[in-house]
């Protein structure tokens, strides 16, 4: 799953021998790493150039690499005194959506995220960040609970896309993507979104109509997989010639987004992407989200919904 | 409706009517049953041998189900951009615009219908697969916020293979964009009908499509999240029959009924007259 990048590989390289002058030193108990300063100085400048240049292809393996924080590292290290909240009460519990109460600088929060796994194990249980009806629903369950004792909802998004899947579709896939979208853009309390990886399609955007939309650096967005795209276009959605293609093609980077006036700020990711620092990586999205909230928490509901709707109304790009 | 009405015209000598040029005859996709043209027009282009329900044209609907001469068409100089400057994505436009005319994916309209004054929406599936991009998304939004002031009624016809993946993100958001829209109907109290012809699925079904105060759908259309073909790919098993059709979705719950096309007007009137107050047409009354 994405756990070592190509292009990430001379940095790799160079934090290895980093590592063993440093395990040399230390066996030697003098001598010190004095020497390491120049390397270390080489590292970050090669992190930074690697990442200042990531085409949209790089950015999509970026997004999806397992060693960059989930929704429940985001919870640990952005949240505090969290209480997870399980099941749709309709159906099952979902464990490829997590939610439940949490504090944000104190304030209580309801937060709720798609939650992939870094083994087969938990993937298999995550059902690799992949949701259910059921996982919607209970989504839109914590919302409707978050309303109603006027707390504001956080959503953290990372999914390759909901689940296609026989029992998704007899229990209503489409509706309960469809009601999520039409109850967050009514939903009577602050809403703040953060694609924190990987935001596909409909089954992204059922967790994203909200007041503020933020990415991460290194978070892409789409209306489809680089692959089905170019299986769609170019019949062939295997090859990373035309995976490239597709995520040069659907505009999907952050920076797009931003272009395109689909969401409202990048989050910074540190040198070298979230993966290599996820303290880091926390504290720039600790910082936004507060921010958000503070801003939000002036308006009162019936304005906060008007401003979601138009903002919401106002997206799309056509000749009149 | 007018549309499928038979042309009068003076009845032809026996001997000439014998020799119907071969383009007049049409074939049944799903039955392979042959039959005039003009005999499937006639019956809705629906099937006489099986009742398969044929892929007919937005314009087709819009006379199906509004009053003869009641409608006007809204906002027809929407026109696609090309915004992500998407590889083809302006030659496909031209090609769809050649072959189905203006107004993208989907025809919006004021009129009436039963008398009542409605505000509809059909989507076209000859235009890039009923795609919805922005035009879509913004041509359904203007209807929807049209029928919050006035208070008329909305009725959406649904045929999509899903998003347009050319405008990318922004084809995303419509959908959030258009349920924002129905949000606001809701809570006006402005009713809302929905109809699924085939297919309907992903980003439309995954919105608005799914949203309607009645869902209906014509027989045997395929409506879903995922096309069969994803589905299929993904659990990498075959199908069972019948999956993804309008009657799985009614067993599953997921519509209100399944209607044949020659009953979608008398229905949708039925619908409408009971959620905005209205008597009953009359001679409807039943027993
Ligand atoms: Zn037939």
């Amino acid at each position: 799953m994405g756990t070592s990048l190509d292009f990430e590989k001379p940095i790799i390289e160079l934090e290895r021998q980093i590592e063993e002058i440093r395990k040399g030193a230390g066996k030697q108990l003098t001598g010190g790493t004095d020497g390491l300063e120049p390397l270390e100085r080489r590292l970050a400048a090669m992190r930074a150039e690697v990442y200042k240049n990531l085409t949209p292809y790089q950015r999509v393996q970026v997004a999806r690499n397992s060693k960059r924080p989930f929704t429940l590292d985001y919870i640990r290290l952005v949240l505090s005194d969290f209480v997870e909240l399980h099941g749709d009460r309709l159906y099952r519990e979902d464990a490829a959506i997590v939610g439940g109460w949490a504090r944000l600088d104190g304030e209580t929060v309801m937060i709720i995220g798609h939650q992939r796994g870094r083994d087969t194990k938990e993937n298999l249980r995550r059902n690799f960040g992949m949701p259910h009806p059921e996982g919607y629903r209970k989504a839109l369950r914590l919302m409707k609970l978050a309303e109603k004792f006027h707390v504001p909802v956080i959503t953290f998004i990372d999914t390759p896309g909901a689940w296609a899947g026989l029992g998704a579709e007899e229990r209503g896939q489409s509706e309960a993507i469809a009601r999520n979208l039409f109850e967050m853009s009514r939903l009577e309390t602050p809403i703040v979104a953060t694609v924190i990886g990987e935001g596909g399609s409909g089954g992204a955007l059922a967790l994203g109509v909200a007041d503020r939309v933020l990415m991460l650096e290194n978070a892409i967005y789409s209306v489809i997989t680089i692959e089905g795209c170019a299986a769609i276009l170019w019949k062939d959605g295997k090859s990373p010639e035309m995976k490239e293609r597709a995520a040069t093609a659907l505009r999907l980077t952050a920076e797009d987004l931003v272009r395109l006036k689909l969401i409202d700020e990048i989050v910074p990711e540190p040198l070298g992407g979230a993966h290599a620092n996820h303290e880091e990586s926390a504290r720039a999205l600790q910082a936004a989200l507060v921010r958000h909230l503070d801003d939000l928490r002036r308006y009162k509901p019936e304005k906060l919904v008007r401003r979601r709707r138009q903002k919401f109304l106002h997206m799309g790009a056509f000749a009149e | 409706m007018a549309w499928f009405r038979k042309e009068k015209k003076a009845r032809q000598p026996r001997r000439e009517r014998l020799e119907i040029p071969a383009d007049a005859w049409e074939k049944c996709e799903a039955c392979a049953h042959t039959d005039l043209r003009e005999k499937f027009v006639r019956n809705l282009n629906v099937c006489p041998s099986c009742d398969y329900h044929r892929r007919i044209r937005a314009s087709d609907y819009v006379a199906l189900l509004l009053d003869d001469g009641s409608w006007e068409e809204l906002d027809l100089d929407l026109k696609s951009a090309d915004p992500l400057e998407f590889p083809d994505y302006p030659q496909r436009l031209n090609r769809a615009i050649a072959k189905v005319g203006e107004g993208d994916a989907v025809m919006t309209v004021e009129g009436t219908l039963g008398a009542m004054p409605i505000n509809a929406a059909v989507m076209d599936f000859a235009f890039m697969g009923g795609s919805m991009g922005s035009v879509v998304g913004e041509k359904i939004a203007r209807l929807g916020q049209r029928s919050v002031e006035r208070k008329h009624p909305l009725i959406i016809v649904s045929a999509s293979g899903g998003a347009r993946m050319q405008e990318g993100a922004l084809s995303l958001m419509q959908m959030a964009k258009t349920s924002a829209v129905l949000a606001q109907l809701a809570e006006r109290g402005v009713p809302y009908v929905s109809i699924l012809t085939n297919p309907t699925t992903g980003g439309v079904s995954a919105s608005y499509a799914m949203l309607g105060d009645a869902i209906l759908a014509e027989p045997g259309a395929v409506v879903g999240f995922a096309g069969p073909r994803v589905i299929k790919q993904t659990i990498g098993q075959d199908l069972p029959q019948g999956f993804q059709t309008a009657e799985f979705l009614l067993d599953h719950g997921m519509l209100d009924a399944v209607v044949h096309r020659k009953q979608l007007k008398r229905t949708v009137e039925q619908l409408l007259r009971h959620m905005s107050g209205q008597p009953a047409s009359t001679g409807w009354t039943s027993p």
